[in-house]
Parts: structure tokens; C-alpha cells; sequence
């Protein structure tokens, strides 16, 4: 188990080296730079070229990359332009609220998506299997930042429940903590949730017309045991398969919702640091959220072979 | 005369589809006794798989009407609330599928799927079921069963599979055991063996058992008594002797004609019943087996012949299977056109 888990992390190092090189090309190749935007309208090309010079940015773009990437893999992303600040402080000091506000989408998305999805395959064809696949239609159909302004208005503002925007550290208090998610975590979290739904209730009818859920029924089990043991184990590979993708996307669509609610994460670092070409601090979010992503996949699959025993074989 | 275990009377079973109600099984009736093993048998889709998982009632209830009696130990099951049927099932009546591959799960061990049951009905402990799960092992014929139980049925071989999913079946130690071509899925030595094992069983636990299968040689081997099959009717019921020495029922003849002989080295020439099955939505209207039947005539065309007492231990559902066999007897039999 060990020795597989070692060669998944190893085989993760090519992706992420591919992305290393493209997202440094994208923000380099792209028009504008730090030293223009540090110096402002009003700076000669002669100030700017100057300035580029001492930043390095006038040597050539593959220099560039080695002495950027030989920082990398030593832990060392580099500092920002504008920030008193390390890459990597940057990173920490914002990453809290987005991955608290991504877990809390996860949660509430998994809460309400498994159950429904499994309601939905047990009463197939029936008027409460059509809502649940229209509202689910509706759920991936709305863009989110729709939804998020729909629901600060109604919530926060209109019915004055939830606070409209801004955020609050955990270390604050968990209600007051969460109280400034909720909002945002559903409006993210609603086409995670539309997307579980219908897998659920996918997988669910295919797994309910198996021989062994007959056979189950035939040993006289009870219909809640053939559906929450002996369904539900083998239908979760597919839904795993959904919740480790939209979980990424948790993380990357967060940008937008941030923004909406004001809360200062990883979306907002981003939008203000590509404003002001701030390469070190993009470079450096897009390869730890990739990071995020790889390593969620990775848990993934290990929970894949945990729950399903000819995984398991194969891998060995 | 021993005593009856299970007797289903006028069974019939529709099933609610898009295409409209369609009737799998058309008035059935039968009887089980203790300790015998019945044949079942038919070409695949004659509603033999319907039958079997209508006396444990498996359909979802939304999607099915029962209609008629089936009454096992003299209680009618089509009664039961399904909270006493889920008691019934894998206790005192339990059932072998087809394919083990699929009808195992996946993700149990062998030995979770057999202790489930012995939990459930016996009350057992789950270190007691265990326990009983290598023994059923070991009475099945598996090899190193301490083994195979905490193993999971995609490390089994085919056999092995079928073995262990005996071995759920009568955990505990059911009275009627419906198996449902058990040995389809298998090779021919496997086969003999899974056959031999329920002969065994049948013996040692003296379990009544339906055997169901499209393959009359397995029958002639196993099986006690026999009743064919042909779209959701029993067409001929008799002993086994009987029913190989002078077949009723047209359909019964095609069947037997059908069986692979081994001659010398080479098969004889296999004689196969013209064509097809009808639909369920397109039964005939009077005998089911009229639009495939040499004999068939007007009358046949029209009305549907009952299920007529030939003998005491012989029934069958034809107009004309006296005049038949008249005709074969007086030598006249005309050479089939095949
Ligand atoms: N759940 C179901 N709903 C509708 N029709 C069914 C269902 N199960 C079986 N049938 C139909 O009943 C007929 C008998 O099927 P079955 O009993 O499986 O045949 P077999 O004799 O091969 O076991 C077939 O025409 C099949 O299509
Ligand atoms: S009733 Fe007629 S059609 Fe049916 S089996 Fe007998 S002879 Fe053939
Ligand atoms: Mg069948």
C-alpha cells in the first residue's frame, strides 16, 4: 500500500511540471507587467525598462522559468511584487477562508445531494423522482453568481437572517464563522449538488437492477439494509468519482463567489494579483491549486480501492 | 404420499410496463411436496425465472400483481404483509440464481454474505455465523474454507462461486430451495459436480427443491418430477420416467428431440423447435404453442386447451395429444418436416 501510494505521488510530478511551464508562459506571454503597474501611468519607457531590468524580467523567458522552477522544488515560490510579502505567506494567509468556504459547500451540497438522489432511484418514475431531476436540472442550469445575489438578496437582505457579506476567522467562533458562509457555500455549492443528485440516483437505479440486490432481497434482507449497505456500497464509486472532480471545482469557482460575498481567500489574492501582473503570486496559486487537486483525486482513488475490493487487487 | 410443502394454485403474474399490463405467467399451478426435487423447464423467456421469483414475491410490489395462491406450509404468501414475507425469504424458503458472478456482491466477502442471513432469522452472533459460514463452506465442497470466507467472490473460480452461493443459500437450512438454472454459467464437469452437490443436499437435508432449467438432460439426471414450460403456462407435468418414455404434450416432443445425443464420436443432428417464442403482447389466442405446433388446427387456433388430467401422475394442456400418440402408436407418425 505504501509502495503505491509512493508511486501515485511520484506519478503526479509531470502534471504538475506541464503546469508549471503553461501557466508561466500564460503570464508572461501576456501583455503588461509588474514594473509598469508598480511605477504607474506616468512612468517614461526608459523608467520601465529600467525597472524590468532589476526584476529580471528582461532576461530571457527560459531563464526566467529555471530560476523561478529551481526556487520551486526547494520550497522557495518566491516573493510578491507588491506585497511585503513570500508567495507562500500570501498563499496561507488567504487559503483559510476559501477552503473552509469550499468544505462547507461540500458539506451542505453532500448533505442534501446523496439522500435525494437516493429517494429519487428508490421512487423512480414517480412525481417526486421528476422534481428531484427538474430542481437538479435548475440547480446545474442557474450560473452561480445568479443564485449568489439572489439569495444575499433574500437572506441577507429582504429577511435579514444571514450577513450579506464579509468574513469571519474561526477562531472567532464557529456560528460566527459560519454565518458568513452559508450563504456563499450554497450558491457554490449548488451545482456540486445537482451534479451528486442525478449521479446518486444514476448509480443507485443501475446497482438496485443488479442480480446480488435480488439475491440480497432474497435472503430476506431488510429493505433498508439492501439499500444503505448493500446498494449504497457499490453505488458510491461513480458518486466518489463526481464529489473528488467537483471538489476542485469548489476551489477553482470560488473566485466568483468571493468576490460576490466579499470574502477575502484565494479568489480574490488572484483577481487582484493577475490586475497588477503580480506573476510570482499567480504562478504560484494556480500550481498550489493544482496541488489541491491532485492530491483530492489521489484520496480519491484510495478511498476507491478502500471501498471496492477488486480495486484494491488490481493495484497491488 | 408425503406432505405438501408448497402449492400454488392459478398463479398469475402481471407486470405494469410502458408498453402496457403484460401477464408472464398464466395460470399456474403446482405442487411441491417435502424432500422431492421438480424440475422446471422451457426455452429461456416461457416465464420460468417469473415463476420462481413470484413465490418469493421479489418484484417491486408497485411494479406487479400477483393473482391466485401460493401457499406454502398452508399460508397463502400472497397475504403476507412484506415485513412476514422478508421473514420467509432466506430462512424457510431460499434461492439459487444463474449467474454466481453477478449475484454475489462484490464488495462483501463470501463470508459476510453467508453469516448475513444466519444473523438475521437465526439470531446468531456474528462470530457464530462465521463459524457456520466455513462449515457451509466445507459442506459445499469448497477447499481450504477458513480461507475462502474472508475472501470476496471475484478471488473464487466459477464453480467455487456457485458453491458459495449454495452455501448462502442454506444457511439456514431452508425447506424449499428454488434454484434457477444453477448450472447454466458453468462448464459440464462443473455442472456434474454442482449437480451432484444438490443430489447431496437434497438427501441430507431433505429440502424440497424447484430445479428450473432449459436443458432436459439435466432433469432427466436430478429431478423426481417434471413440469414444462411454454409462454407462462405449464403445458405437461409427469414423473420423470414417464414424461422421457412417452411425452404428451407436442412441445414436450420438441424439446426431447432437441437434447444433444452422443453418438459414437459426433452429435447427432441437433432437431431444434421451428421458431420463435411469441412476445407476452403477442400471445396466441388459443393454445400459447399453436403458431410453432405441426398439429395445429382451427380449434387449437381458437380456443385454449385446459390443463387436462392424463393420468395420476401426468397432466397436459393439449387438444389433440391422444390422437397424436394414437397416431404415433399405429405406426402413422408422419416424418417431421424439419
Ligand atoms: N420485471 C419484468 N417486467 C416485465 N416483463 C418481464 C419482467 N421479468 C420478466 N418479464 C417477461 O416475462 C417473460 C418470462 O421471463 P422469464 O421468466 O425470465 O423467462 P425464463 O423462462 O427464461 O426464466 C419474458 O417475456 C420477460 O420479458
Ligand atoms: S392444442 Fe393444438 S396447437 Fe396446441 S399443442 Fe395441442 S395440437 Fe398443438
Ligand atoms: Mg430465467
Amino acid at each position: 500500500m505504501g509502495i503505491y501510494i509512493l508511486k501515485r505521488i511520484v506519478s503526479l510530478l509531470p502534471v504538475l511540471f506541464v503546469v508549471s511551464v503553461v501557466i508561466f508562459g500564460i503570464v508572461h506571454l501576456t501583455p503588461g507587467d509588474p514594473a509598469s503597474y508598480m511605477l504607474g501611468e506616468e512612468a517614461s519607457p526608459e523608467q520601465v525598462n529600467e525597472l524590468r531590468e532589476e526584476l529580471g524580467l528582461n532576461d530571457p523567458i527560459p531563464v526566467q522559468y529555471l530560476n523561478w522552477l529551481g526556487g520551486v522544488v526547494q520550497g522557495d515560490f518566491g516573493d510578491s511584487y507588491f506585497m511585503n510579502q513570500s508567495v507562500l505567506d500570501a498563499i496561507f494567509s488567504h487559503i483559510g477562508p476559501t477552503l473552509s468556504l469550499a468544505i462547507v459547500a461540500e458539506i451542505i451540497a453532500l448533505s442534501i445531494s446523496i439522500p435525494i438522489g437516493i429517494v429519487a432511484a428508490i421512487k423512480r418514475g414517480t412525481a417526486t423522482d421528476q422534481s428531484v431531476m427538474v430542481v437538479s436540472l435548475m440547480g446545474m442550469a442557474i450560473p452561480s453568481f445568479l443564485l449568489a445575489l439572489f439569495l444575499a438578496l433574500i437572506f441577507g437582505v429582504q429577511l435579514g437572517w444571514l450577513p450579506v457579506a464579509g468574513y469571519q476567522p474561526l477562531s472567532n467562533g464557529l456560528w460566527n464563522h459560519l454565518q458568513y458562509l452559508i450563504l456563499p457555500a450554497i450558491s457554490l455549492g449548488a451545482i456540486q449538488a445537482a451534479l451528486i443528485a442525478r449521479m446518486t440516483r444514476a448509480s443507485m437505479l443501475e446497482v438496485l437492477n443488479t442480480d446480488y440486490i435480488k439475491m440480497a432481497r432474497s435472503k430476506g434482507m431488510k429493505e433498508r439494509t439492501v439499500i444503505y449497505s448493500h446498494a449504497l456500497k457499490n453505488a458510491f464509486l461513480p458518486i466518489l468519482t463526481v464529489i473528488g472532480a467537483t471538489f476542485g471545482a469548489l476551489v477553482t469557482g470560488a473566485v466568483v463567489t468571493e468576490t460576490i460575498f466579499n470574502i477575502p481567500g484565494i479568489g480574490q489574492l488572484i483577481i487582484n494579483s493577475i490586475e497588477r501582473r503580480d506573476y510570482t503570486i499567480i504562478q504560484g496559486i494556480v500550481l498550489f491549486v493544482t496541488l489541491i487537486y491532485v492530491t483530492i483525486n489521489l484520496i480519491i482513488d484510495l478511498l476507491y480501492g478502500f471501498i471496492d475490493p477488486r480495486v484494491r487487487l488490481d493495484s497491488k | 404420499m408425503t406432505t405438501e410443502l408448497l402449492n400454488v394454485e392459478q398463479l398469475r403474474t402481471h407486470f405494469y410496463t410502458e408498453k402496457g399490463t403484460v401477464t408472464a405467467v398464466d395460470d399456474v399451478s403446482f405442487t411441491i411436496h417435502e424432500g422431492e426435487i421438480v424440475g422446471l423447464v422451457g426455452e429461456s423467456g416461457c416465464g420460468k425465472s417469473v415463476t420462481s421469483q413470484s413465490i418469493m414475491r421479489l418484484y417491486d410490489e408497485y411494479m406487479v400483481e400477483y393473482e391466485g395462491k401460493i401457499e406454502f406450509n398452508g399460508d397463502n404468501l400472497l397475504n403476507y404483509p412484506i415485513k412476514k414475507m422478508q421473514k420467509i425469504r432466506g430462512d424457510a424458503i431460499s434461492m439459487i440464481f444463474q449467474d454466481p458472478l453477478s449475484s454475489l456482491n462484490p464488495v462483501f466477502t463470501i463470508g459476510k454474505q453467508i453469516a448475513e442471513p444466519l444473523m438475521l432469522h437465526h439470531k446468531k452472533s456474528k462470530k457464530e455465523a462465521y463459524e457456520r459460514a466455513v462449515e457451509l463452506l466445507a459442506l459445499t465442497g469448497i477447499p481450504s474454507p477458513e480461507k475462502r470466507v474472508h475472501e470476496y467472490p471475484h478471488q473464487l473460480s466459477g464453480g467455487m462461486r456457485q458453491r458459495a452461493m449454495i452455501a448462502v443459500t442454506l444457511a439456514c437450512e431452508p425447506k424449499l430451495l428454488i434454484a434457477d438454472e444453477p448450472t447454466t454459467a458453468l462448464d459440464v464437469t462443473i455442472q456434474a459436480q454442482i449437480l451432484n452437490l444438490m443430489r447431496d443436499l437434497n438427501k441430507k437435508l431433505q429440502m424440497g427443491i424447484i430445479f428450473i432449467t432449459h436443458d432436459l438432460g439435466v432433469v432427466a439426471e436430478l429431478c423426481d418430477r417434471v413440469m414444462v414450460m411454454y409462454l407462462g403456462q405449464i403445458v405437461e407435468e409427469a414423473d420423470v420416467k414417464t414424461l422421457f418414455e412417452q411425452p404428451l404434450h407436442p412441445y414436450t416432443r420438441g424439446l426431447i428431440k432437441s437434447i444433444p445425443q452422443m453418438t459414437g464420436e459426433r452429435k447427432s443432428e441437433l432437431s431444434v423447435i421451428k421458431g420463435n417464442v411469441p412476445s407476452l403482447t403477442n400471445k396466441p389466442k388459443g393454445c400459447r404453442f399453436s403458431t410453432r405446433c405441426e398439429f395445429a388446427d382451427e380449434k387449437c387456433i381458437e380456443e385454449m386447451p385446459p390443463l387436462k388430467t392424463h393420468s395420476d401422475t401426468k397432466k397436459v394442456r393439449c387438444w389433440h395429444y391422444e390422437e397424436i400418440i394414437a397416431r404415433e402408436e399405429g405406426g402413422h407418425v408422419h416424418a417431421s418436416s424439419t
